[in-house]
């Protein structure tokens, strides 16, 4: 059965990019000139506890069964404990996760609802000043150092013109006022019914998710375009156009809907790269995410929380890449 | 039969532009010759181009350029405005930012040479040999570049700086080490294209070996899709290297790194903008510059790509 063997191959693949993750984020904690065993007992220790506390954390075994362990402990969702908390890290993970999720999935809304109709724009005047000037923009975006962009932001649209509150996630006034159900405000804030609240993380939620979403804008849009002009010269839309459809009707409603499918694998992919790159947007705008918690945890070199992190958003970027790879197949029958 | 004119004392427009060149070389300018008029004629990749070039001249003359020492701290001119004296102002430390942005260009130029000169690299020879040898070392070489592109790349470099310890050269090895998969695809992908050509089966007929085959014959024609690529990637290097510098895991103080710049400016952001703004121009205008050329580059060298 082809199906079935497809969809091996495709585990195989994914538990080996896993497994590859998991070498490297191993790897690295292998290097770090960072005693485990001292940064879990502390400066202090006695030889005696010294040498219990390195069999109990196997750092005696040869690499290759540290390794079996490390994938066993991780397998159980053990990512140690971190140092700067004194918590698990899979806990600490899951608490900072939804507010990363939140502004990354807003952040691809706004991505593709502009990146989208710049592309068809782009395409539909080829070769025209538009054309070029979507191009332009899409460089320029993607020359902006994110960081910058949003420190020029808060300044601009916080501190001279005050459209928008600052940094962090609600006012500190709200903080903490509504049950964490979700981990995600707007929608702990409507669930609670506090209207307020909802609004006020709103317009906390704009700044940041406009800045990392423009990040996506660039390349949506010149995927869009590549897309349409493959369409634009199909047949079928010369056959439309000769039966006297409109050319919106030709462009919105045939040629889009073909391409329906590869924009959707194209959106799922940057919406992996935005999980990813709210590490610096989140800095800026002091956003509590994932992104925060592992840059501050390097900071003060917390090594079982910045590879527990690390682990996190490579195996959500990977899922993202099979997910798109997925509703390709089964959106777009020739892929059968 | 009238007797050949020499091409050379047609001038030598016609000498580059002849559908007959006399040697090897003469083709080779004049593809090159070709090359760089289609290249001309996009002002934008022009100016793409100038602001590289411009980047290096600074990068070269810093010390002639810059009105004054990137390090002279001056206490009793601190977070001044920009001025005739200091044209974009000083920082917490009295410290002239055009100085120290002039002597930042050698830092990112530096980051991006070594960058450019070991991923690419790396990639090339990854690619090319699982292309041209096929079976299991292509399924094998193939397989682990696509585990490593599946990777989250800067979450990747920022553990790796964590690991190493931060600072400028630490900083470029993580880059380089993630970011070499692209272009083993690319090399792959133009070795398949060539390696069941004809003159590939004429030199192997000859006696020559698999290694001479890749180095001499296959290498030298990834190369445009290579230079194409990464010059585009030039930015994002540019960008993730100040990234780094700007969470203090990159080039660390008192260098003049751009990053490590608008870092030290954000708290003063509200009423000394100039501090964190004047290196965030610098990196746009360098990374615009980059993305620019790589663009204009991609219609010269590599017409099939998109």
């Amino acid at each position: 059965m082809p199906t079935l063997k497809r969809g091996l191959t495709l585990l195989v693949t994914v538990a080996a990019t896993l497994l590859g993750l998991l070498l490297v984020t191993f790897l690295i904690g292998r290097v770090v000139p960072i005693d485990p065993v001292l940064s879990a007992l502390g400066d202090r220790a006695n030889a005696e506890s010294y040498a219990q506390m390195r069999t109990q954390l196997g750092l005696d075994l040869p690499l290759w069964q540290q390794f079996l362990r490390y994938v066993g402990d991780v397998a159980q969702g053990d990512l140690g404990t971190s140092v700067l908390t004194s918590r698990p890290v899979l806990e600490d993970v899951l608490r900072v996760f939804p507010a990363t999720l939140e502004l990354a999935t807003v952040a691809v809304v706004i991505g593709a609802v502009l990146g989208v109709p710049a592309g068809v724009f782009a395409a539909v005047n080829r070769g025209r000043w538009p054309d070029h000037a979507i191009r332009l923009l899409g460089l320029i975006g993607h020359s902006l150092p994110i960081f910058w962009l949003g420190l020029m932001a808060l300044l601009l649209f916080y501190a001279k013109l005050d459209w928008v509150p600052g940094p962090g996630r609600v006012d500190v006034f709200y903080e903490g006022m509504v049950d964490a159900v979700t981990g995600i405000v707007t929608v702990d804030a409507l669930l609670a019914g506090e209207t307020d609240i909802f609004w006020n993380a709103v317009q906390h939620l704009v700044l940041p998710s406009a800045i990392l979403g423009l990040y996506s804008v660039a390349y949506i849009a010149r995927m869009t375009r590549g897309f349409m002009l493959d369409q634009l010269r199909q047949e079928y839309i010369t056959t439309a156009r000769v039966k006297g459809m409109s050319e919106t009707r030709v462009v919105w409603g045939h040629a889009l809907r073909n391409i329906a499918v590869p924009l959707i694998t194209v959106i799922a992919l940057s919406y992996a790269g935005l999980l990813e790159g709210s590490v610096l947007t989140e800095t800026v705008f002091a956003w509590p995410g994932l992104g925060l918690y592992i840059t501050n945890s390097l900071l003060s070199a917390d090594m079982n929380a910045v590879l527990g992190g690390t682990l996190v958003v490579g195996a959500v970027f990977i899922a993202l890449n099979l997910l798109s790879d997925l509703l390709y197949r089964l959106l777009d029958p020739r892929a059968r | 039969m009238t007797a050949r004119t020499d091409p050379r004392s047609a001038g030598w427009r016609d000498w580059l532009t002849t559908d007959t060149p006399q040697s090897r070389a003469q083709a080779r300018l004049g593809r090159a010759w070709a090359g760089w008029t289609a290249f001309r004629r996009n002002r934008l990749a022009v100016a793409g181009l100038l602001i590289v070039l411009a980047l290096v001249i600074v990068a070269a003359l810093a010390p002639v350029l810059a009105p004054y020492h990137p390090y002279a701290q001056d206490l009793n001119n601190r977070l001044l405005p920009p001025s005739a004296a200091h044209w974009l102002g000083t920082d917490a430390f009295g410290r002239d930012i055009l100085s120290r942005l002039i002597h930042g260009a050698r830092l990112t130029l530096m980051i991006v040479a070594l960058v450019a000169a070991t991923a690419p690299l790396a990639g090339l020879v990854i690619g090319t040999v699982a292309g041209y040898f096929g079976g299991w070392v292509d399924t094998v070489l193939m397989r682990i570049t696509d585990i490593a592109l599946a990777f989250p790349k800067l979450i990747l470099a920022l553990a790796f700086v964590a690991a190493l310890g931060p600072g400028i050269e630490n900083a470029v090895i993580a880059i380089a080490i993630t970011s070499w998969p692209p272009y083993a695809r690319i090399a792959r992908a133009e070795t398949l294209t060539v390696r069941r050509a004809d003159f590939i089966s004429a030199a192997r007929l000859q006696g020559a070996s698999s290694l001479r085959i890749i180095l001499g014959h296959i290498m030298p024609l990834c190369v445009a899709s290579l230079i194409v690529r990464t010059t585009l990637d030039m930015a994002g290097v540019i960008l993730t290297a100040a990234g780094l510098g700007f969470l203090g895991l990159g080039a660390q103080p008192p260098l003049p790194e751009w990053g490590a710049m608008i870092a030290s400016g954000r708290q003063y952001v509200l009423e000394q903008w100039w501090v964190a703004a004047m290196p965030g121009f610098a990196i746009f205008i360098v990374s615009l510059g980059f993305n620019l050329l790589g663009d204009g580059l991609r219609d010269v060298l590599d017409p099939k790509g998109d």
